[in-house]
């Protein structure tokens, strides 16, 4: 949110977000137009109520052509529609004069994804897009990202809670905690020997196939962190099993890892291995 | 469509029947009537009189009689202005009420509603604090208060400058002479049309679809007018269905304060007279249009969103 300069008004980032050679968080408004929808585009959270309910869907699309392509009508109505068929929505040209209410929550999310694709992106920031989904239709979604990502060669950001959609589409995963990245590195490094107990944590709450039926979910320990007042020092200090004297002071800098990626936390790698 | 909206105006009829009914056997039952005069009269002459008016059958009777002359289009004669049937009355005050309602309701809307849009889009800034500040001011004070207040500095604060306007009468709806009171009708409609204006955009701007307009890199006033500002209309529409019904059969303080000849000074003499048929009329006019507003209200739901359907049930 706050790279697309879409933070609620009440909110803060701090940082620097590096895109094509601007800084997104001091862009002005007008700068931030040029590139939104054009060059980075944003596929959200919930389909239901990201699309504008009293527009057509097609008018929806062809506006992004317009504002950033400079098409014509009937020139931005072909490249939707052919667009719409990129992302398999069956009878693409009877969909396009529909409205949002009329589409399945599926077929709402692919509306989306083509929205991002319009202008052909260098990056799509995809925030938990399969979250409000049935379990089928997300994979069918998480299918289409990785064809636009292979067919196009933009780059995703994929936010996502769900452990499942990262081993299947990722290449690089970083780790956040308390909104800030704890461990980055690829992916299957992260999934194999993950260097800080919060991703170990992670990794460890997923249910198994090889569990026994009765198993009981495993969960971290203690409360997810208020954002509003972090604890000092180590914001996952009063859960971490490692806890040691001076996490509870000092914030560890995000520093290579012997093993490779990067990792936030003061307990050296060899350690973390024997504990694990 | 158009069966709902048939199937609407056959509601209606019966609703206005009910609104009739109560509202005839009421005025019956006020204590009073319309032949009690301050000097006593002789008891023949009332005799005559209740006869003239058919006031001395029997309640049925005349209710029968009153619906009768309803369906023909006949409102009755008046009891007091004894030389004019209601109707006649009622055409000559309504057309009145009709043109200061209208002129009121487009004020109140060309200036309220961007009003609103103005203070929501600048929320919690200085601009917002003082045009929601007036609103509620707006709101808070009564008409028959702002009427002579309006009056108060109109039409005698500023007697020798330009701003000086007659503080009352008619006089064939020169223009001067509706100033004051169009504008007195508009003020409170305008504060609440900030204050509605400013509610639903507000909520509308912090809609998904609002952030998804912004992440596609429209310029802000689109995102506004095309993606935010249809569906902040709703609950505008909603509240000016029974506010222009209102508006349009003429506010009898208003009408009262500056010596308007509408049908709301006619509603309020004909209800201090126990003018019977004149209130029948007039409130007969008003409820027929607030039931007809409510319909255009919810013909225009249809326009503004797309997910309202006239068929099935
Ligand atoms: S820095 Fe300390 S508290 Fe934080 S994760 Fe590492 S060991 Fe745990």
């Amino acid at each position: 949110m706050a790279a697309m300069g879409l933070l609620a008004p009440n909110g803060r980032a701090t940082g620097e977000v590096r895109f094509a050679g601007a800084n997104l968080l001091t862009a002005r408004e007008s700068e931030l137009n040029a590139i939104r929808g054009n060059t980075l585009a944003m596929v959200f959270q919930d389909p239901m109520t990201s699309l504008t309910p009293h527009m057509k869907v097609g008018r929806q699309l062809t506006e992004v052509l317009q504002r950033h392509r400079g098409l014509g009508k009937a020139a931005a109505r072909d490249q939707a529609i052919a667009m719409l068929r990129r992302v398999q929505i069956p009878e693409p040209e009877r969909r396009f004069v529909m409205y949002p209410h009329e589409l399945s929550g599926g077929l709402r999310q692919r509306v989306m994804i083509a929205m991002a694709l319009l202008c052909g992106p260098r990056l799509i920031i995809a925030d938990e897009p399969t979250t409000a989904l049935d379990v089928t239709v997300q994979a069918q979604i998480l299918d289409l990202i990785r064809l636009a990502r292979d067919e196009t060669g933009t780059s995703i950001i994929l936010i996502t809670h769900d452990l499942g959609v990262v081993a299947g589409l990722a290449d690089r995963v970083a780790v956040m905690y308390a909104g800030r990245i704890v461990e980055t590195g690829e992916v299957r490094r992260i999934f194999k020997t993950p260097q800080h107990p919060y991703t170990q944590g992670l990794l460890a709450c997923t249910p198994r196939l090889d569990d026994a039926a009765t198993a009981a979910l495993r969960t971290i320990p203690g409360q997810p962190p208020n954002l509003q007042r972090l604890p000092p020092g180590c914001a996952y200090h009063p859960r971490c099993p490692y806890v040691m004297d001076r996490c509870r002071t000092n914030r560890p800098a995000l520093l290579p890892a012997a093993v490779g990626g990067m990792k936030a936390c003061f307990l050296d790698d060899l350690h973390l291995k024997a504990a694990s | 469509m158009w069966s709902y909206f048939l199937r609407r105006v056959a509601i209606g009829i019966p609703t206005l029947w009910v609104i009739i009914t109560v509202c005839f056997f009421l005025m019956r039952l006020t204590p009073g009537g319309p032949f009690d005069f301050d000097a006593p009269v002789p008891a023949e002459i009332l005799a005559n009189l209740r006869a003239q008016y058919h006031l001395d059958d029997p309640l049925w009777r005349q209710y029968l009689d009153y619906l009768w002359n309803l369906l023909r289009g006949d409102f009755g004669p008046s009891f007091k202005y004894r030389d004019f049937t209601v109707t006649t009355l009622i055409a000559q005050g309504f057309p009145v009420s009709l043109q200061n309602g209208l002129s009121a309701l487009v004020l109140a809307i060309v200036v309220g509603v961007p009003l609103g849009i103005v203070a929501a889009l600048a929320q919690n800034t200085r601009r917002d604090y003082i045009v929601s500040a007036a609103a509620m001011t707006g709101i808070v004070i009564p008409n028959f208060i702002m009427g002579h207040m309006l009056i108060l500095i109109f039409g005698v604060w500023a007697k020798d400058s330009i701003f000086h306007l007659p503080a009352g009468g008619w006089e064939n709806g020169a223009l001067t002479h509706r100033i004051l009171p169009v504008l007195c009708l508009a003020l409170p409609y305008i504060a609440y049309l900030v204050r509605i204006t400013r509610g639903s955009m507000i909520e509308a701007m912090r809609a998904n679809y609002v952030r998804t307009a912004r992440a596609k890199g429209l310029p802000f006033r689109l995102v506004v007018l095309r993606h935010a500002l249809k569906s902040a209309l709703m609950p505008v529409v909603t509240f000016l269905g029974p506010a222009t019904a209102f508006l349009l059969t003429g506010s009898m303080v208003v009408e009262t304060i500056f010596q308007i000849p509408g049908i709301g000074r006619y509603f309020v003499q004909g209800a201090l007279n126990r003018d019977y048929t004149l209130v029948m009329g007039v409130t007969i006019i008003s409820a027929a249009l607030v039931i007809a507003m409510n319909l255009v209200v919810d013909m225009l739901y249809g326009l503004l969103d797309p997910k309202v359907r006239y068929d099935g049930r």
